[in-house]
């Protein structure tokens, strides 16, 4: 146990509600100033969650706050700032249409005779830049920026700051090898100078190489606490994914594959926000999924499986190659004209592209298939509540009634909502992105239970995770793709967990850097 | 930038809350509408008489029926300024083909039968009307900028039309066939004006629209989250460009019933009558983001609208003062249901800790 004396940062029995979900439970958390600690857990542990809370985006539901010894209310990431805590975000918080420089003063006045400084930011944002190894014009707009050197710029943010405590959270989710190496080089500089620093990271091996403490979070606890001397990978792993997890055991969907039903060919996906460059998130793909098959793709943040799935539900253009579906080109149709055409789309994040928050239960299962109830212009209101109701049974969402507003549900039954919903539509392959992003376990196995029914009847799933369980568990095959590309595609049987982690963490130099 | 889009969701309190928030917000405009009643049946004992109820009412219809086109606009988080300029338009091309619209090249002189008058003008504002959703749901253009273009744009023609005089010769000519537009658009079946008589049809046929129709789901739907209704297959762009005609086609036939109502086509007819139509979809609940709104609240914020305007004039304060009065009552409507969220939340906020 660290002293009290440099403990920079300290949450006490911090608990946290979204709603009905619990993110956080009574969780104690501690970092130490000069060392960097690494903050384990799935998703939907709670990691984002808790650094929120430090770093004053959120607000704890109980719980305290201590900031070297002193109990502290954070209210707003300005009060965060004031108190020496600086956060490098997970999602960019940055502004494209402003320039580096501008971005990394943000919020911050600078002024010489009443008028900002320029002269100076630029200077400080060119320092700045030359320690983190990257030469890049300060007057340049962020949006002409690969997402990479957008992350760099985020970091560069932080670093101009004199913080006391600093949150890393997935600093490297698009950062070549190389960047990687000059992060880590600048994390031992502020060590050396006493910054206490948070690290949160996907990549194990790599949050493991930097960190001198582990903590691991599940389900909003904290279940382990450890020098980083004392362990290692596997440590981090099982107690990541507790025992739960461990004892269950593969299940195959019992019928022959049939015919294909999605066919994916040399597909390349542009990463997104750049102008100017011509780079790819998504290089030389392809895939075929049949008739009663499940497929997962594994890969870690930055892998380019959230830009594959995008495109493949019609949101975003390929750059190059055709999208097959029952042998039909689908390559060139609409988001709606995809559904129609017999594929169901599982959106990653439920609140913003899922559910319609002011519908109740019933209208949002109903929303996909409302056309099959319209009979000469207007809604036959018995068939579509019949079907409602049937649908309610069928995805087995715990509500007490069609009619309850869809914010009453858990994460777990939004989330059967919104797959019961497309289930209506009859579709042909559903394409689900982290089909079980911050729900919980028991509704976890719900919803794979679920997918795994319709599989048996002929339904092609193709789903996206970031836990390696789930496509161990529940997947007849296993695709991983590393910065961009296929980097392994296993049957769950015959691989190990590491063999995965490995093929997820290949590095291909070139691609992103 | 929001930072924190958890923490606006919240602010926004659950749905359960939203809802009976909705039911206030309407019971709470059926309150004004009564206080509104009693207040001016108090100062004035014409107030509650027949003939100014009906009258009033007439009034109250006018912006009751652009208030409607209006409703399915910001239901899906949109705004129609140029419903008023429409208005105009719309009236004055009815008043031009009355008045006889010569062919080109031919040298004749086309005097359409009213039915076919009241067709062209009602077309007109479609037409102006699906421009407006082209601009926005196509190209993308801010509402409130596209429609803004299109308060001057149809302004202007109807300007054109009449260079800037006003068309008062409406009555047609039987030798011509044309005859009626008066007696008919501006009848009074069962001694009740028709304009009332049209607010109680539109009323109906956009409640069944609303609440019957995969058009009426499909707003709801886009108008709440636009994102998660586009990738569950709803046509947004269609439907963004329908609300738009819907909204020229309501606004076209307030033109037509108040060209005969003044027995005039005036070039500046329903200049800022947008403005009270927004006016009565704000006091009657519905939610400027989108997505929740119903036809009944608004109907109750024409009539909010309408007796309180009414009724200053029947007790006799000046013009100033009425609007005066009127934007204050705007805006403690809206304000009202703001200060309770913040209310709810800081108790919320209390009791957490």
């Amino acid at each position: 146990m660290a002293k009290k004396e440099t403990i920079a940062i300290e949450a006490r029995g911090v608990s946290k509600n979204y709603g009905a979900t619990q993110a956080l439970k009574s969780a104690n958390f501690q970092a130490e100033s000069g060392k960097v600690t690494v903050l384990f857990g799935e998703n939907g542990a709670g990691k984002s969650t808790m650094m929120k809370i430090l770093a004053g985006i959120e607000q704890p539901t109980s719980g305290d706050i201590y900031v070297f010894g002193e109990k502290v209310s954070i209210n707003s990431p300005v009060e965060a700032q004031a108190l020496g805590i600086t956060i490098i975000h997970q999602e960019l918080s940055l502004c494209p249409n402003l320039s580096v420089r501008d971005n990394i003063f943000m919020g911050r006045k600078n002024l010489k005779h009443g008028f900002i400084n320029y002269a100076h930011e630029e200077e400080v944002t060119r320092q700045v830049l030359k320690q983190l190894e990257e030469i890049i014009d300060p007057k340049t707009k962020v949006e002409n920026l690969r997402l990479g050197l957008q992350q760099i710029v985020e970091i560069a943010r932080a670093l101009t700051i004199n913080s006391k405590v600093l949150i890393m959270d997935e600093p490297t989710s698009a950062l070549s090898s190389t960047e990687v190496d000059v992060l880590f080089k600048i994390i031992r500089d502020l060590k050396a100078k006493g910054v206490a620093i948070i690290y949160i990271s996907h990549h194990l091996e790599e949050a493991l190489e930097i960190s001198d403490h582990a903590v691991v979070l599940r389900d909003g606890q904290i279940v382990a606490n450890a020098e980083v001397a004392d362990i290692d990978l596997e440590w981090v792993v099982s107690n990541m994914l507790g025992r739960a997890f461990k004892e269950q055991t593969h299940k195959s969907s019992g019928i022959a594959k049939g015919r294909d039903i999605l066919e994916i060919k040399n597909v390349k996906i542009l990463e997104r926000g750049i102008a100017t460059s011509k780079l790819y998130a998504v290089e030389d793909f392809s895939l075929s999924v049949k008739a009663g098959e499940i497929v997962s793709i594994y890969g870690l943040m930055g892998a380019g499986r959230t830009e594959l799935m995008e495109a493949l539900a019609g949101r975003d253009d390929f750059a190059h190659g055709e999208l097959l579906l029952e042998g039909k080109d689908v390559t060139k149709l609409s988001v709606q004209d995809r559904i129609k055409a017999g594929m169901g789309l599982v959106p990653e994040d439920r609140q913003r592209d899922g559910l319609i928050q002011q519908m109740s239960v019933g209208s949002n299962l109903s929303l996909a298939s409302y056309m099959s109830h319209i009979k000469r212009g207007f809604v036959n209101r018995a068939t579509e509540k019949n079907k409602i109701d049937e649908a309610i049974k069928n995805v087995r969402v715990k509500t007490s009634g069609r009619n309850m507003p869809i914010e009453s549900l858990s994460g777990g039954n939004q989330q059967k909502v919104v797959l019961g919903r497309m289930f209506l539509t009859n579709p042909k392959i559903l394409l689900l992105d982290e089909p079980t992003r911050g729900i919980d376990v028991g509704a976890k196995g719900e919803i794979f239970d679920l997918l795994r029914e319709r599989a048996e009847q002929g339904l092609a799933v193709l789903f996206v995770t970031s836990e390696i369980s789930e496509a161990l568990n529940w997947s007849d095959r296993i695709v991983v793709m590393s910065r961009g590309h296929i980097s392994g595609i296993y049957k769950p049987s015959d691989v190990t967990r590491e063999e995965i982690m490995a093929a997820a963490e290949v590095k291909k130099e070139g691609v992103r850097a | 930038m929001n930072l924190n889009p958890l923490k606006r969701r919240e602010s926004n309190g659950t749905l359960a809350k939203f809802d009976r928030r909705a039911f206030i917000v309407e019971i709470r405009a059926l309150v004004a509408l009564a206080i509104i009643i009693i207040f001016f049946s108090l100062l004035s004992d014409k107030f509650l008489q027949y003939s100014n109820l009906v009258l009033m009412t007439r009034h109250v219809a006018m912006n009751a029926i652009l208030a409607i086109g209006m409703l399915l606009v910001i239901l899906n988080g949109g705004i129609d300024l140029s419903v008023g300029s429409i208005v105009g338009l719309s009236g004055v091309v009815a008043g031009y083909l009355m008045q006889g619209a010569p062919i080109p090249f031919t040298g004749q002189v086309a005097y359409p039968n009213i039915w076919a008058v009241l067709v062209i003008s009602l077309i007109v504002g479609i037409l102006f009307g699906w421009l407006n959703g082209l601009l926005v749901a196509k190209l993308n253009i801010a509402p409130f900028i596209a429609t803004l273009g299109m308060l001057y744009v149809a302004r202007g023609f109807a300007k054109l039309i009449t260079n800037g005089e006003t068309f008062t010769k409406l009555a047609g000519n039987p030798n011509l066939g044309n005859t009626g537009f008066l007696t008919t658009f501006a009848a009074k079946p069962l001694g009740i004006p028709l304009p009332i008589w049209v607010m109680i049809a539109f009323a109906i046929v956009f409640s069944i629209i609303l609440n019957r129709t995969a058009f009426g789901r499909w707003l709801y739907a886009s108008g709440g989250n636009p994102r998660a209704a586009a990738l569950t297959g709803v046509p947004v762009t269609k439907v963004n460009i329908r609300i738009y005609a819907l909204s020229g086609f309501c606004a076209a036939a307030v033109g037509v019933l108040f060209t005969a109502d003044l027995n005039a086509a005036i070039p500046n007819m329903g200049e800022f009558s947008e403005l009270n139509a927004i006016a009565a979809v704000v006091i009657g609940g519905t939610a400027l983001s989108g997505g929740r709104g119903t036809i009944r609240g608004t109907l109750i914020g024409a009539f909010v609208i309408g007796f309180l305007v009414d009724g200053l004039v029947l007790i006799g304060v000046s013009v100033f003062w009425q609007e005066t009065i009127k934007g204050a009552v705007i805006i403690v409507a809206v304000a009202v249901e703001e200060i309770q969220r913040i209310l709810e939340r800081r108790q919320k906020l209390k009791s957490a800790s």
